[in-house]
């Protein structure tokens, strides 16, 4: 399986919304670098709207992330309570 | 293949046609395995002039910052025009010689240098 | 009572699809007119599904908070003066290049999704064409807005826009749009939704942005990720048309190969410059230009591809090539800056002791037995008071209009790749089988190139009267905006500035 990629501004937002990540994918690998945070996972990687809003203390849109979103790669599926990036092979 | 375009008699007018050069054709001119010169140069040459003349006033003043030009001995260097090998007759002409507009003019000489693994 | 809120997929459905009208007296072909003649077929317009779902209302609403927070960066820079927290002024030579060739490339991208947008026959892809239309008009305007601060301290910044038109190394970028912007719709959005998206900004604007930020420049590692945001975005929509096009009919997988054959490699010759801003114009270094590629293309490309083969579509052929390059790219782009600096609107350098190792370390294939000894002989002769400055003009590729630099790197890296044809009895030349196939491709298009060489030969360059009359027809500020960085008025008022003699 391919691996998906996908990187965000690094700021407070950001950090709770990788937090949440890393609870949701137990396999995904976080990178710290300048500036930004890029997180890899073989398959898929998902964001889902309650882990961040419980992480965050506070309502969050799914669409937001495109306000801290850098790049990523994969099929996205997207819909009001979750965010996925995923390849089929 | 042709161009997928709007119109049927879509065409190109070519930028860079002979007579768009005040009488003198495009030579180009490399010094093989030199990368201290990064690509080849460009000149834009009379037809009429004869190749000795090329070699000391174009080659010689633009390829000379080489530290080891000095040492080239012209007598064994190999040429090729049009990547093809090529004698060139030092007292005719480019047109003689068989230049033509937009040639290649490579050479490469016998090289002894310590710079010669790097290619520079 | 009030309304029940829609959840996502209705509200892009309101907000797309019933926005389109029926031509009830009108030919819908009429409306449409440069929908056909590239050979593309669509069958159903309806099939077309933007995977973000963003609609006009959101788009505004998440476009306007990254303005905000951008420009109070902004503000913030400039009062405190960020331009001395760089980490060194050669570092500024870098955002000298991206004002001049890359911004103006922002526009061009506006222009031409405002036309594409305009000539898509399906409601998705025209709101989703129109996003992107302003988005890289915002992109040009916050870049040149960060910049202007760096203009009041640097030379090279003033004249980009005059410059982008004229000066020679910027023909490069420049034509890439020309040739985009001069196909057809959906050609043009494979080229820049696929090509500059996917693989150029990718790499432009996540790893070297991300070397801004590590070398101090806080201006241009907002705009950069500001405008990120919205290339995340802008990639989706080029992988969408792509896969778009490709479940409409079979007839569109060999014209679509065809373009990501031909685009893919026009966006890699370009990324050449990206490479040499990588390794040699960061002077605190994050990423080698190897590591960034390897990650962004080989492995995030890779996976691309092998989704796509289930369309038939194949990794293009030279990709052993491009693997192979990726140990030289950078280091034959600065030697050749380096030593054409003298009309460069910006300045270079001889790279420190420190960086020569850390570019053996990077590149251990390559540097040592090839570049490593070209910095030392460079140094012998600056040492010596002869800093080298090439003398003459080279020789240029019809189709990417970069010189003609690229070696033999598969055989022997030390020989020029020469590739040539004839077309109308004129002999074209070509800096690899690539760029020559495009051009076989369409040579009509291709003979039309401006190429900076031959204009100047032309006299069209400022008249006849040599390098000087081209120097002011560039309005490039000689021994201000140019040549080395050491010894430059650039180099004085930063030492100044740091309180270093
Ligand atoms: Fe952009
Ligand atoms: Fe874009
Ligand atoms: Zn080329």
């Amino acid at each position: 399986m391919s691996k998906v990629l996908i990187a965000f501004q690094e700021n407070d937002e950001s950090r709770y919304i990788v937090q949440a990540i890393e609870q949701d994918n137990p396999d995904a690998t976080v990178y710290f670098e300048p500036a930004m945070i890029r997180i890899e996972n073989e398959g898929s990687l998902t964001i889902n709207k309650a882990t961040v809003e419980e992480m965050m203390g506070c309502d969050w849109e799914v669409q937001s992330i495109h306000v801290n979103l850098l790049t990523l790669t994969g099929h996205i599926d997207e819909d009001d309570d979750y965010f996925t990036v995923h390849w089929d092979n | 293949m042709a161009t997928q375009a709007l119109r049927a008699d879509y065409h190109g007018d070519g930028k860079d046609t002979e007579d768009k050069f005040h009488g003198a054709i495009l030579v180009y001119i490399n010094w093989d395995k030199h990368l201290f010169f990064y690509s080849a140069k460009a000149f834009p040459l009379d037809p009429n002039m004869p190749f000795a003349a090329v070699l000391e006033h174009v080659i010689g003043t633009h390829f000379c910052q080489h530290p080891e030009y000095k040492n080239i001995n012209w007598d064994t260097v190999e040429w090729t025009l049009n990547n093809e090998p090529f004698m060139p007759v030092m007292e005719k002409s480019l047109a003689e010689n068989g230049f033509d507009h937009k040639c290649l003019l490579r050479f490469k000489t016998a090289e002894t240098s310590s710079f010669e693994a790097a290619g520079i | 009572m009030s309304a029940k809120k829609l959840n996502l997929k209705d509200k892009y459905r309101l907000l797309t699809r019933d926005l389109d009208w029926d031509f009830s007296y009108e030919d819908r072909k009429d409306a449409f007119p440069f929908e056909e003649f590239e050979g593309i077929k669509i069958t159903d317009w309806d099939k077309w599904e933007d995977p973000f779902r963003l609609t006009m209302d959101a788009y505004w609403k998440y476009q306007a908070e990254k303005e905000k927070k951008l420009y109070a960066i902004y503000d913030a820079f400039s009062q405190n003066n960020g331009h001395l927290n760089v980490s060194d002024a050669r570092y500024v030579n870098a955002i000298k290049i991206f004002l001049t060739a890359v911004s103006p490339g922002e526009l061009a991208a506006h222009s031409g999704f405002a036309f594409t947008g305009r000539q898509m026959g399906g409601i998705g892809a025209r709101i989703a064409a129109q996003m992107q239309s302003i988005d890289e008009l915002r992109h040009i305007q916050t870049q040149i807005h960060a910049m202007s601060h760096y203009n009041k301290f640097f030379d090279g910044f003033d004249e980009f826009s005059h410059m982008h038109d004229r000066v020679w190394y910027i023909s490069v970028v420049k034509s890439f749009f020309d040739d985009a912007r001069s196909a057809g719709p959906f050609e043009f959005m494979v080229a820049i939704g696929f090509s500059f998206e996917y693989v150029l900004t990718n790499l432009l604007f996540v790893p070297f942005m991300s070397g801004a930020a590590y070398n101090g420049d806080m201006a241009t590692v907002t705009f950069g990720f500001s405008a990120q945001s919205d290339e995340a975005r802008h990639m989706t929509l080029g992988l969408e048309i792509i896969k778009f096009l490709l479940e409409q009919h079979e007839d569109n997988v060999p014209i679509v190969q065809k373009w990501i054959d031909k685009w893919l490699w026009r966006g890699y010759r370009i990324l050449t410059v990206v490479a040499m801003m990588m390794d040699y114009m960061l002077p605190q270094k994050v990423m080698s230009w190897k590591e960034a590629w390897e990650l962004y293309f080989e492995q995030a490309g890779g996976a691309l591809f092998k989704d796509l083969e289930r369309y038939g579509i194949k990794m293009p052929d030279y990709t052993d090539l491009i693997k192979a390059e990726k140990e030289h790219l950078s280091h034959q782009a600065w030697w050749t800056f380096y030593t054409n600096s003298q009309a460069t609107a910006f300045h270079t350098w001889i790279p420190s002791d420190e960086e020569l190792d850390w570019l053996s370390e990077k590149y251990p294939e390559s540097f040592d037995k090839y570049y490593r000894p070209r910095w030392e002989l460079a140094k012998e002769m600056a040492e010596k008071g002869e800093r080298y400055y090439n003398e003459g003009l080279p020789q240029l590729c019809q189709t990417c209009q970069i010189p003609m630099i690229y070696t033999d790197v598969q055989n022997d890296p030390r020989d020029i790749v020469y590739r040539s044809t004839k077309y109308q009895g004129e002999r074209f030349h070509f800096c690899s089988d690539q760029c020559q196939h495009i051009f076989e491709n369409e040579p009509e298009k291709y003979v039309h190139a401006w190429l900076p060489v031959h204009q100047i030969f032309q006299g069209n360059c400022g008249g006849p009267g040599g390098l000087e009359k081209v120097m002011d027809y560039y309005k490039l500020d000689v021994g201000k905006a140019n040549m080395d960085y050491v010894g430059s008025p650039d180099e004085e008022r930063w030492k100044n500035w740091k309180g270093v003699a």
